[in-house]
C-alpha cells in the first residue's frame, strides 16, 4: 500500500479565489466555521442590544430609549438570541462535529447543508436589516396577536419579524432532515445506535424537534402574515377569529423550541465531563432515555405558557402536572452528570470549569422552572422579572455556558490551535460572576412585581437596588467576551499548533489532525465499543493519540463545491421580501415573489441536474 | 438495526489514520440503515409536512361554523365535482406505482405511459381547484370574506400547491424518462417523487371528508 505523506503545510492548489471557495463550499467543516462566525456577529450584536436595555434600566424614570425603541430592542434581542445566536452556534457544532463523531465524511446532503447556512443567513441580516430602515420588530419574539396584527403593528415593524421567521424556518427544516438522515444512516461500521456519543443522541432528538415543531409555526406565521398582509382575521376579533389560536400554535411550535436550545447544551455537557474525569459517562442509557422522554413531554406542556389566560381548572392542571413531570428526567441527568465527576481524576482545564459552572447554574434555572409549573405561583410570576430571571438561567446559564464549555473542548480541532488556559479562567469567573450578578437579582426584582417590557419604572416601589446589580453584572459579561476574543486573538498570532488529541479524548473528532483534512477519514474505522478512541487506546497501550500524518487523499471522492445553494437561498429571500411590498395588481401577482420563485425554481433544477462532479482533495 | 460493513478489517489505533490508493470508490454509499439516504430524506420531510397539514386542518376545524357572515360551505361547495377530482387523484396513485413497477422491471413504454396518465390526472386536479377557486370567487366568497373562506382557500390552496410541485416533479421525470434516462438503477428517482405524492394524495383523503363532506351534514 503506497503511503504519500505530505508536508504539514496548507497549499490548496486551487485557482479559485478564497472568497468563492467559501461562497460555494459543501464541506460541513467550512459550513460550520460560517455558522459559527456568523452566529457569533449576531450574538454580540443581541448582547449590544441587552447591554442599552440594562443602561436605560440603569436608573428609574431613565430617557436613554424611547419607549418606542425599548419595544424593538427587547424583541429584537430575544429574537436574536434564540434563532440568530444559540441556535445557529449549537448548528455550528452539528456541522463540524456530527460527521466527524459517527465516523462519517460529510453530511448525507452536502449542498442542502450549505443552502441551510446560506437561507439562515440571509435571513438574519433581513431581520436586522430592519433597524437601517428604523423599524425593526417591537411585538416580543412570540409575536402574540393582536398586538402584532396590522390593527396594532401597522409599520412594516412585524412584518421583518412574520417573514424573518418563515425564512429562517426553512433553514432549520431542511438541516433537520439532513441531520436526521445522515446520524441514522452514516454512522461508521459498528457503531450502532448505542454506541453513538451523546451529543449525537442529543443532536438526533434536536432534529426530531425541529422537524415537528417548526411546521407548526411556520402555519402559525403564514396565517399572521394572510392578516397582516392580505386582510384576513385569523387572530382578530372583528371577524371573528381568536388570538387564542396563535398562542396555542406559537407555543406547540415555543415549548419544544425551547428543548431545541438546551438538548444540545445537554450532548456537548456530557462529552466534556468524561474526558476531563476521566471515566465513561455514568448511565448512558438512562441518558439517551430521559433526553428523549423530555423530548416528548416537550411536547404536551406548552399551555404553561399560558396560565395567566384563564383556560380552567382541568387544561391548568394536566399543564402543571405535565410540566413537573420534566423534572424527572432532567433530574436523571443532572445526577448522572455528577455521578460521572464522582471520583474521576479531574483534569481542571478551562472547558470543564464552563461545563461544571453550567451544571450549577442549569440547577438554579430549572428549580425556578419547577416553580413556573404550579398554575397559582405561576399568576403571581407571569410577565415579571422573576420568569426573566428564570429563562436567563437556562438559556444563558445553560445554553450559552456549555456552547462556551463546548467552543473551548473543540476549538483545537476546529482551528488547530488551543486557547489560552489563564485567559479562559478569567473569562470563566468573570462570566460566573457577571451572570449571577446580572440574573440573580431579577428573582427579588421579579417577586416585588416589577413587569417585563415596560421601559421604565418609576422610583420607590424597591426596585433600584436590583437593577443597579443586574446592569454592572450585564457589562461584566461583556467585558468577559471580550477576554475571550482576545484569547482567540491571542492564539490565533502564536505559532503554537495544537496537537490531534490534546485532552485524551473518548470520541473519534480526535484520531484525525487538527483541523482535519477536507475528507476527515482517510479510511473508515470500525467502532467496537462506546467512547471508541478510549477503546482503541486501551488495545495499544498509549494514553495519547500519536500525532497522525497528513495524507493524499486521492482515490476518495469528495462532492465538487456548488453555486446553487447560494443562489436558490438568494431565490427564498426574493420571494419573501416580495410579500412585505405593497401589491401593485391584484392579488396574488405580486412581481417580487414571482421573481424569487423563478430564481428558486431555476436554482433547484440547475442542482439537481448538476453533475455529480466529485473532485478528489487538492492535497 | 445498522448494518455494519466489516468488509474492512478493524484497524489498530496505529493505522487508523493511514493513507488508502486503493479506497473502493462506492465507500461513501455505505450507509447504516438499509435504506438510501435520499429515500430516508423524503420520510423525514413527509413526517414534517404531517404537523404542517395538522396545523391547517385545525386551524379549518377551530373555525367550523365560526364565520361572522356568508357565504358558508353548504352555500357553495359543488360535492360532485371535488368527488370526481379526489377519484382522479386516488387513481393517479395506482398510476404512479405501475410507472415505478414499468421503471424497476426496466420497460420504458409501461413506464412512460403510465407516468404519462399520472401527471395528467396531477394536472386534472389543480385544473379543477383552479376552476373551482374562481367559480367561488365569482360567487363571492374572496380570501377575506369570512372566517371560512381564508382557512378554507389556505387549506385546500397549500394542498393544491402540494399537487402542482408534485406534478412538477413527476413531469421532470417524465421528461427524462422520454430521452432514456431512466434506466432500472434510477427507479428510485421515480420512487422518491412518487412517495411524495402518496402522500399528497393521503393529505387529500383527510381534507376531502373533514371539509366537503362534513359541512354537508352541518
Amino acid at each position: 500500500m503506497a503511503t504519500t505523506v505530505l508536508e504539514p503545510t496548507h497549499a490548496y492548489a486551487s485557482r479559485r479565489s478564497v472568497i468563492v471557495e467559501w461562497l460555494t463550499t459543501v464541506d460541513h467543516k467550512k459550513i460550520g466555521i460560517l455558522y459559527g462566525a456568523s452566529a457569533f456577529i449576531f450574538f454580540l450584536i443581541g448582547g449590544l442590544e441587552a447591554l442599552i436595555i440594562r443602561t436605560q434600566l440603569m436608573k428609574p424614570d431613565n430617557t436613554l430609549v424611547s419607549p418606542e425603541m425599548y419595544n424593538q430592542l427587547f424583541t429584537m434581542h430575544g429574537t436574536t438570541m434564540i434563532f440568530l445566536a444559540v441556535m445557529p452556534l449549537s448548528a455550528m457544532f452539528f456541522n463540524f462535529f456530527v460527521p466527524l463523531l459517527i465516523g462519517a465524511r460529510d453530511v448525507a446532503f452536502p449542498r442542502l447543508n450549505a443552502m441551510s447556512f446560506w437561507v439562515f443567513l440571509l435571513g438574519g441580516l433581513f431581520l436586522n436589516a430592519s433597524f437601517l430602515l428604523g423599524a425593526a420588530p417591537n411585538g416580543g419574539w412570540f409575536g402574540y396577536a393582536p398586538l402584532s396584527s396590522r390593527q396594532f403593528a401597522a409599520g412594516l415593524n412585524m412584518d421583518f419579524w412574520v417573514i424573518g421567521l418563515q425564512i429562517l424556518g426553512i433553514a432549520s427544516l431542511a438541516a433537520g432532515v439532513n441531520f436526521f438522515t445522515t446520524i441514522l444512516n452514516m454512522r461508521a461500521p459498528g457503531m450502532t445506535l448505542m454506541r453513538m456519543p451523546m451529543f449525537v443522541w442529543t443532536t438526533l432528538i434536536t432534529q426530531i424537534l425541529v422537524l415537528l415543531s417548526f411546521p407548526v409555526i411556520t402555519v402559525a406565521l403564514i396565517m399572521l402574515m394572510a392578516d397582516r398582509t392580505f386582510g384576513s382575521s385569523f387572530f382578530s376579533w372583528v371577524g371573528g377569529g381568536d388570538p387564542m389560536l396563535w398562542q396555542h400554535l406559537f407555543w406547540v411550535f415555543g415549548h419544544p423550541e425551547v428543548y431545541i436550545l438546551i438538548l444540545p447544551a445537554f450532548g456537548i455537557i456530557s462529552e466534556i465531563l468524561p474526558v476531563f474525569s476521566r471515566k465513561p459517562l455514568f448511565g448512558y442509557s438512562a441518558m439517551v432515555f430521559s433526553s428523549s422522554f423530555i423530548a416528548f413531554l416537550g411536547f404536551g406542556v406548552w399551555s404553561h405558557h399560558m396560565f395567566a389566560t384563564g383556560m380552567g381548572p382541568l387544561a391548568d392542571s394536566f399543564f402543571s402536572l405535565a410540566t413537573m413531570l420534566i423534572a424527572i428526567p432532567t433530574g436523571v441527568k443532572i445526577f448522572n452528570w455528577i455521578g460521572t465527576i464522582w471520583g474521576g481524576s479531574l483534569q481542571l482545564k478551562t472547558p470543564f470549569y464552563f461545563a461544571v459552572g453550567f451544571i450549577a447554574m442549569f440547577i438554579i434555572g430549572g428549580l425556578s422552572g419547577v416553580m413556573h409549573a404550579v398554575a397559582p405561583a405561576d399568576l403571581q410570576q407571569t410577565d415579571t422579572y422573576f420568569v426573566v430571571a428564570h429563562f436567563h438561567y437556562v438559556l444563558f446559564g445553560g445554553s450559552i455556558f456549555a456552547l462556551t464549555a463546548g467552543a473551548y473542548y473543540w476549538w483545537p480541532k476546529m482551528f488547530g490551535r488551543l486557547l489560552d488556559e489563564g485567559l479562559g479562567k478569567v473569562h470563566f469567573w468573570l462570566m460566573l460572576a457577571g451572570f449571577n450578578l446580572t440574573f440573580f437579582p431579577m428573582h427579588f426584582a421579579g417577586l416585588l412585581g416589577m413587569p417585563r417590557r415596560i421601559y421604565t419604572y418609576p422610583a420607590g416601589l424597591g426596585f433600584e437596588l436590583y437593577n443597579q446589580m443586574a446592569t454592572a453584572g450585564a457589562f461584566l459579561l461583556g467585558v468577559s467576551f471580550l477576554v475571550f476574543i482576545w484569547n482567540v486573538i491571542k492564539t490565533w498570532r502564536s505559532s503554537e499548533r495544537a496537537p490531534a488529541d490534546p485532552w485524551g479524548g473518548a470520541t473519534l473528532e480526535w484520531a484525525i489532525p487538527s483541523p482535519p483534512q477536507e475528507f476527515n477519514f482517510p479510511t473508515l474505522i470500525t467502532v467496537h465499543e462506546k467512547d471508541p478512541l478510549w477503546d482503541m487506546k486501551r488495545a495499544a497501550g498509549v494514553s495519547r493519540m500519536p500525532e497522525p500524518q497528513l495524507v493524499s487523499g486521492k482515490g476518495i471522492h469528495m462532492p465538487g463545491p456548488s453555486w446553487w445553494p447560494l443562489i436558490v437561498a438568494c431565490g427564498i429571500l426574493i420571494f419573501f421580501i416580495g410579500f412585505m411590498m405593497k401589491d401593485p395588481w391584484a392579488f396574488p401577482f405580486r412581481p417580487v415573489t414571482i421573481l424569487g420563485f423563478a430564481i428558486t425554481t431555476f436554482g433547484i433544477f440547475k442542482w439537481a441536474y448538476e453533475a455529480p462532479d466529485a473532485h478528489a482533495p487538492q492535497h | 438495526m445498522p448494518t455494519p460493513h466489516n468488509t474492512e478489517a478493524a484497524a489498530p489505533m496505529t493505522t487508523a489514520v493511514l493513507d488508502h490508493h486503493d479506497a473502493p470508490a462506492h465507500e461513501e454509499h455505505h450507509t447504516s440503515l438499509p435504506i438510501d439516504n435520499r429515500k430516508l430524506a423524503i420520510w423525514t420531510f413527509i413526517g414534517s409536512e404531517c404537523l404542517f397539514f395538522a396545523s391547517l386542518i385545525s386551524t379549518f376545524l377551530v373555525y367550523r361554523g365560526q364565520s361572522l357572515k356568508g357565504p358558508g360551505p353548504k352555500d357553495i361547495f359543488s360535492v360532485p365535482l371535488v368527488t370526481f377530482g379526489t377519484g382522479i387523484l386516488l387513481f393517479s396513485s395506482f398510476f404512479v406505482v405501475m410507472a415505478l413497477n414499468g421503471a424497476q422491471e426496466g420497460n420504458r413504454k409501461k413506464l412512460i405511459t403510465w407516468l404519462s396518465l399520472t401527471v395528467l390526472s396531477g394536472c386534472f386536479f389543480v385544473g379543477m381547484q383552479v376552476y373551482e377557486f374562481s367559480h367561488f370567487y365569482h360567487e363571492g366568497l374572496g380570501y377575506t370574506t369570512n372566517l371560512f373562506s381564508s382557512s378554507f382557500y389556505t387549506l385546500t390552496g397549500f394542498h393544491g400547491t402540494h399537487v402542482a410541485i408534485g406534478t412538477l416533479w413527476l413531469a421532470t421525470v417524465l421528461k427524462d424518462a422520454i430521452k432514456g434516462r431512466v434506466p432500472k438503477e434510477k427507479a428510485l428517482n421515480l420512487e422518491l417523487a412518487a412517495l411524495y405524492w402518496h402522500f399528497v394524495d393521503v393529505v387529500w383523503i383527510i381534507i376531502f371528508p373533514v371539509v366537503y363532506l362534513m359541512s354537508l351534514g352541518s
